[in-house]
């Protein structure tokens, strides 16, 4: 199409011509002066500084037999123990030897290339990347008889077969992927959290009296019994994780519905961001705002935790909350809508 | 012909051991076709070269610490001699990170190589496709081979993450919890999804091992076979050359590979390996100890992913509030998906620009010398753009040590990223091709008449004059070599109709050449010499040394 063969007929290592779209091709173009005069180094004008670079180079190649030597000393005469701090020196020292064997090599290498190889630039010629005409029809005429011999294009049931042999074979492989995990179900919709279960602290899983919690302070939250879980210890804790606050009840705004979820102005908000799912740990005690240090989503503990800044969407869900008969704090139930980040079912 | 042969007798060991290898694997006629290849010289050709040897580094480093490495979740009680972790219960991933670090000689310092290296890895090789976009070495025929780079550099990404993950540790932990909720956020399929990798819920107790056949076999796989394909098609197309005095697209000028480029590259290994072990001797990465291991519930403030990561971290932060919303009962999380589709976008658009260049010049021929950046203005300011854009979204993983460092409000931070990342680019772009253009004209005057060499000389009535110093052949070739290409007009077709493809075709060649200078001609040097001021000034000059 665009490689027309436009000039250089009868040269047996024909270039080809291509088009230059929109170059401008100048016919007063200034001339290539061709290579420049090569400049002789130090070294190749005196003996004396070919002799010291030669030094230099077998002085390299010396100070990494060293620094490997070196190494393997490092590795016997700093052991590890129970002091930390021989750590560092077993790292710092081994490294710094197998370094110096390393640099030695390489500069040596260099320099010598640098000071006491040719230095002069040579020009290698270079071809087009296409085949010529001529190998280009021999691979022509080998496609086509491979066709004809074949008889590819020719029998269709065989091709069409083939394809549709071939469109199926790699599904099986898809498949057998399946028992990868199991189909989610409703996981992500339920939480340790039931009717009952006390509020612990995370990570002692110490139950948590309501009169302990005083105005301002935030408690790390996990369902109680958390720990004596056999399986799934990790898995439920990252549903499970609440954070508890207690605000003056006269700085809480809240709906009618969720006047009964909170007590005395202690509320608990999912500590899992409704974003892409890191602990909302941080809590600003002066503006009553929870902040995701993944992302910078900011809620408001005193409106629901609205998101009031940042990349996440839903409010952190609501525990509701109450308190048994000994004082301690416990859940209403478990949360009424699903923690963490959103996904398609929600 | 059997009688003509005859036996090697002499040359004792190496000739019989070079004969023994000619006979069996034709090591001559490799030695023939590549012993004394050329190679040109330039520092900015070092830079894939750094990403290769990075490469052999991480395989080497890898495999050591994949013998002491158990990439599994179970949960254990730590019991080595890391007193603030003594008795906590982790993951056997964790812990024996623990013991590499502490217990095996040499292993941190190990471990830190692998973790400086796969650093190195893959900035070397951002570094590298920056430079061949800018002195446009992806144009024909090297279109594919910009491709398979580009897929390079997306597998580092995923070696280094994969990576990452691996120890178990907190932050990595949470950088998982960061995907799991991304994944989470797929239309139809992202619970599913999640379940599949996770092997169920998050965290699981089998994502570190999946990771780690990923890590250690896959993904260094795949970029050992791209880097192959790599490296032919070098050997195929012969490596490009700086245009300069005698270098052109037929062809290469340079240093043989023997014994030069032996010396120089092989010796270059080593340096770069040096260096890595030197910095990871020296300096701490990652120190695990010190963040505990994964759990769901704490995390630390200032939690910043790799440095390859943090531009899909940033972008994920730069997402304006409330993006999410519900149809039919089902959640678009546009909050994810639209940062998602951002970095995506950004990456199919770097791995299609040769493409779109080539369509808009239409030049079809080779191109083996490299341009100056300032000789494609267009291609340079798209460049500065893309790299702006880059760089606002990795400057968004750091919004909160931003803002905490300089004393700033977070909110006002993030916000000026949002408007930053809009008109950076934009900017940049008209910056950069503002420069480049004033670059072009320096070079225009400097080629027609000569260096300003900062002689004062009064002439004989008075004026004064600065003695401009006519340049060599060989300087002036440098500033006058280039490509140059104007914009097309949208010109019907066979049937007379302008399509679309056309007008398309002709607004993309304004918006690339519409600003163009054209590269010195000789005609304009002959005037400049015979009636331009130039040579006046030389005759003024030697009159006025006379007198």
């Amino acid at each position: 199409m665009s490689d027309k063969k436009l000039a250089k007929t009868g040269s047996t290592n024909a270039e080809y011509e291509y088009e230059g779209g929109l170059a401008v091709i100048a016919p007063d173009a200034v001339k290539d002066p061709g290579l420049e005069p090569h400049r002789t180094r130090m070294t190749d004008k005196s003996v004396k500084h070919e002799k010291a670079a030669a030094r230099q180079v077998a002085a390299m190649f010396f100070a990494s037999v060293l620094g490997s030597a070196f190494a393997i000393y490092a590795y016997f005469a700093f052991p590890l123990t129970e002091d930390l701090g021989t750590v560092r020196n077993n790292t710092l020292l081994l490294g710094l030897g197998i370094t110096l064997g390393l640099f030695g090599i390489g500069i040596g290498a260099v320099h010598w290339a640098k000071t006491l190889m040719p230095d002069a630039e040579v020009s290698e010629e270079r071809h087009q990347t296409r085949g010529s005409d001529e190998v280009r029809a021999r691979a022509v005429e080998i496609i086509k008889l491979a066709d004809s011999e074949s008889g590819f294009s020719r029998r269709k049931l065989i091709r069409r077969s083939l394809y549709s042999a071939l469109a199926l074979f790699p599904l099986p492989a898809i498949m057998i992927f399946g028992d990868l995990g199991p189909n989610p179900g409703n996981t992500l919709r339920h939480t340790m959290w039931k009717k009952g279960t006390r509020l612990a602290t995370d990570p002692t899983g110490t139950p948590i009296k309501a009169s302990d919690v005083t105005i301002g302070s935030v408690f790390h939250v996990i369902p109680e019994g958390l720990a004596d879980l056999e399986h799934h210890k990790l898995e439920e804790k990252a549903k499970a994780a609440v954070l508890l606050v207690r605000l003056d009840p006269a700085d809480l705004k809240e709906s009618d519905e969720r006047k009964s979820w909170s007590y005395d102005g202690i509320v608990a908000y999912s500590k899992i961001c409704t974003h892409v799912g890191c602990p909302v740990a941080l809590y600003e005690q002066q503006t009553h705002h929870l902040l995701c240090p993944c992302h910078q989503s900011t809620f408001d503990v005193t409106d629901a935790c609205k998101v009031i800044f940042g990349p996440a969407s839903r409010p952190l869900p609501q525990l509701p909350i109450a308190v048994d008969a000994e004082g301690y704090l416990i859940a209403q139930s478990d949360f009424n809508e699903p923690v963490g980040p959103s996904f398609w079912e929600r | 012909m059997s009688t003509t042969v005859a036996p090697q007798k002499k040359g004792g060991f190496l000739a019989g051991t070079a004969n023994y290898l000619d006979e069996r694997v034709g090591v001559a006629g490799i030695l023939k076709e590549f012993g004394r290849k050329v190679f040109p010289d330039h520092w900015s050709f070092m830079l894939g070269e750094v990403a290769l040897y990075s490469f052999l580094v991480l395989l080497l480093s890898g495999t050591f610490l994949t013998f002491f490495f158990q990439p599994a979740m179970e949960p254990v009680i730590y019991e080595g001699v890391y007193g603030p972790l003594k008795g906590a219960e982790m993951s056997l991933a964790y812990a024996s990170t623990l013991d590499i670090s502490f217990e095996v000689r040499g292993g941190l310092l190990m471990r830190q190589v692998h973790h400086w290296s796969a650093l190195l890895f893959v900035a070397a090789a951002g570094l590298h496709m920056l430079r061949v976009f800018f002195t446009g070495a992806f144009r024909k025929p090297r279109e594919i081979n910009w491709v398979v780079g580009f897929v390079l550099f997306v597998l580092g990404m995923a070696g280094g993450f994969t990576g990452y993950s691996l120890p178990d540790d907190l932050l990595s932990g949470n950088g998982l919890r960061i995907i799991d909720g991304m994944i989470k956020g797929l239309p139809v399929i992202g619970a599913y999804t999640s379940s599949l990798l996770f092997g169920g819920e998050f965290p699981g107790e089998t994502i570190v091992a999946r990771l780690y056949g990923l890590h250690i076999l896959l993904v260094p796989a795949l970029i050992l076979v791209f880097i192959v394909i790599h490296l032919f098609m070098v050997v195929i197309h012969k490596h490009t050359h700086y245009s300069g005095p005698g270098r052109k697209d037929t062809n290469v000028v340079g240093y043989p590979l023997m014994p030069v480029y032996v010396a120089k590259a092989g010796g270059f290994f080593f340096i770069v390996f040096g260096v890595i072990m030197l910095i990871a001797a020296t300096f701490t990465i990652n120190p695990v100890w010190n963040y505990g291991g994964y759990d769901p519930s704490p995390v630390s403030a200032g939690t910043q992913p790799d440095w390859y990561i943090g531009w899909l971290d940033g972008a994920l932060r730069l997402a304006p509030t409330g993006l999410e919303f519900t149809v039919g009962g089902n959640t678009w999380s546009w909050n994810i998906l639209l940062p998602m589709l951002v970095g995506i976008g950004f990456l199919v658009i770097v791995a299609l620009y040769p493409f779109i260049e080539a369509w808009v010049t239409g030049d079809k021929r080779e191109h083996h010398v490299l341009d100056r950046p300032r000789n494609a203005p267009t291609r340079t300011g798209i460049g500065a753009a893309g790299v702006t854009f880059y760089a606002v979204l990795w400057a968004g993983a750091a919004t909160d040590l931003i803002a905490t460092n300089f004393k700033l409000s977070l909110n006002q931070v993030l916000t000026s990223m949002q408007i930053l990342l809009i008109i950076g680019p934009i900017a940049a772009y008209i910056i950069a091709k503002r420069t480049c253009l004033s670059l072009q004209r320096k070079d225009r005057e400097i080629a027609l008449h000569g260096r300003e060499s900062g002689r004062i000389v009064r002439l004989p009535h008075g004026e004064y004059i600065e003695v401009h110093e006519p340049l060599d052949a060989y300087e002036q070739w440098k500033l006058v070599d280039f490509k140059d290409y104007q914009p097309t007009l949208a010109r019907p077709n066979a049937q007379g109709k302008i399509t679309l493809r056309a007008r398309l075709r002709a607004g993309l060649s304004r918006f690339y050449f519409e600003d163009r200078i054209a590269p010195v001609t000789q005609t304009e040097i002959d005037a400049a010499h015979h009636h331009g001021d130039h040579a006046e000034v030389e005759a003024k000059e030697t009159k006025a040394v006379e007198a």
